[in-house]
């Protein structure tokens, strides 16, 4: 096959690594910190103090925005917004920047899909009981909501893995973006984006699979408690 | 001095006013049993009590010092003098019921959680739960998570408990065995509010019984004379609508 001797070396290979390490990289930092930072700003929408209400304005405005733009428009914001205040940042971190930005959005509203279906009556136990703002999110809260977020959340990160394909478009050798670049070299378009669609398979597939099987765990557990 | 005085308690939202002006005092080891139609604010004002719904005017004092609702630490402190059991129990779904009884004492009381625990046992044990620790909400009937809820509001040591509607959503098979908790409380001498329309439980084990309807306090009286011989009307005819169920 034409460009086969291209495609079968060392440094090829090492090249493919590189960009499903970058792929896997975006995606997994993105999303946690995305998964950390959207459930501050869910904690923060589902709070009732009066002296919050600006901070919670502003939380609904930055969740609106982002969800509402498309990720390339936001890589280029992010791009544009580096290049002005911090150039030396590298590529892979203004598109790790972006991926936060656009995961923090929609996962703040998973988290508060998932709080939001404890009972109201489970708070009013909680204050009744004197337990602080902390313990109730922490030990009542949140072990009662991870059932509803988990699922919805791993599926996210599972369809985020390909959404970050577009971090070629700023210059991010990623996975679709290598491919590319072997194809260009001379490599067979066959072997070159056969070889990425093996990778972005071997990426997502155990992490839709982990997600599957978190979700029956889930689902069995509740299905019991349900049954006396 | 009374324990508990609710002075001119009023409380809802817009032109709907749920409670209307409320005033009731309660001694220690007081058991007052309120009773009236439902809507008639008996479990808003326990709610509001605990400080789980806003009141709009009036007080609420404790041993005479009044309360401040808008304060964390007043609060906190009320919380750990006044409990409540709520209708639906309202258990912790994710713990066990031993770990319901224990976390708030371990939490907000910070008591040590080898001492929380033996008293959680014993607790249980004196729900009649010694058998079921180590269960789940989900796996106890409505009147054990009753219980478990009755053990979890022991386990603050309240000097004032609040029952509201404990057995309106049991089977009515379990209705008794979480009557009998409640009538083992009250011989301990622990001060009570009691929301309920298990009416001869009510005359039993009361010290007072109030009859209130549309937010206010319509008549208060020992137990006998209220459901015998009410002085007010509203709650003449009250009786009369039980009576002939």
């Amino acid at each position: 096959m034409a460009g086969a001797d291209a495609f079968f070396t060392a440094d090829t290979a090492l090249f493919l690594v590189q960009a499903l390490g970058r792929t896997l990289l975006m995606t997994l930092i993105g999303c946690s910190i995305g998964l950390a930072l959207g459930g501050a700003l869910a904690v923060l929408r589902g709070s009732r103090a009066p002296w919050l209400a600006p901070a919670r304005g502003l939380a609904a405005l930055y969740i609106e925005t982002f969800r509402r733009l498309p990720f390339l428009v936001i890589l280029m914001l992010v791009l544009f917004c580096v290049q002005a205040f911090a150039p030396d940042l590298a590529l892979i971190g203004v598109a790790t920047i972006a991926v936060t930005l656009a995961a923090s959005a929609y996962l703040s509203e998973i988290v508060r899909a998932g709080l939001e279906s404890v009972p109201q009556a489970q708070r009013d136990s909680a204050a009744m009981l004197g337990l602080s703002w902390l313990d109730t999110l922490r030990l009542v809260m949140l072990p009662q909501a991870w059932g509803v977020i988990l699922p919805p959340a791993a599926a996210f990160m599972v369809m985020f893995i390909k959404d970050t394909a577009l971090a070629s478009q700023i210059g991010v050798v990623e996975l679709a973006f290598a491919g590319k670049i072997l194809v260009n070299k001379g490599v067979s378009p066959v072997l070159g984006f056969g070889a990425v669609l093996i990778l972005y398979a071997l990426l997502s597939w155990p992490l839709g699979r982990a997600a599957k099987a978190l979700e029956t765990l889930l689902e069995n557990r509740r299905g019991a408690a349900h049954h006396r | 001095m009374a324990l508990l005085t609710i002075a001119d308690l009023t409380a809802g939202y817009g032109g709907a006013p749920i409670l209307n002006g409320v005033s009731l005092t309660a001694a220690r080891g007081d058991i007052i049993s309120l009773i009236g139609p439902s809507g008639s604010g008996k479990s808003t004002l326990l709610r509001v009590l605990m400080g789980l719904t806003p009141a709009n005017g009036g007080q609420v004092l404790l041993d005479g010092v009044a309360v401040d609702y808008a304060s964390k630490p007043a609060l906190t402190a009320l919380r750990r003098r006044m409990t409540m059991v709520f209708q639906q129990y309202n258990l912790f779904q994710n713990m066990t019921a031993l770990a319901n009884v224990c976390l708030a004492p371990v939490r907000a009381l910070g008591v040590p959680e080898a001492q929380a625990e033996a008293r959680g046992r014993e607790l249980l044990a004196r729900v009649g739960l010694a058998d079921h620790l180590h269960k789940y909400p989900a796996q106890l009937s409505g009147g054990q998570q009753q219980r478990v809820a009755i053990a979890r509001a022991l386990a603050m040591q309240p000097d004032i408990l609040l029952l509201d509607e404990v057995t309106s959503a049991l089977d009515p098979e379990r209705v008794g065995e979480v009557l009998d908790t409640v009538r083992d409380l009250a011989a301990t001498g622990i001060t009570m509010v009691i929301v309920s329309h298990e009416m001869a439980f009510v005359r039993e084990i009361s010290s007072a019984v109030v009859m209130m309807d549309a937010g206010r306090v319509i008549e208060r009286g020992p137990p006998a004379a209220m459901f015998t011989t009410p002085a007010q009307p509203r709650t003449q005819a009250f009786m009369r609508a039980i009576i002939r169920h």
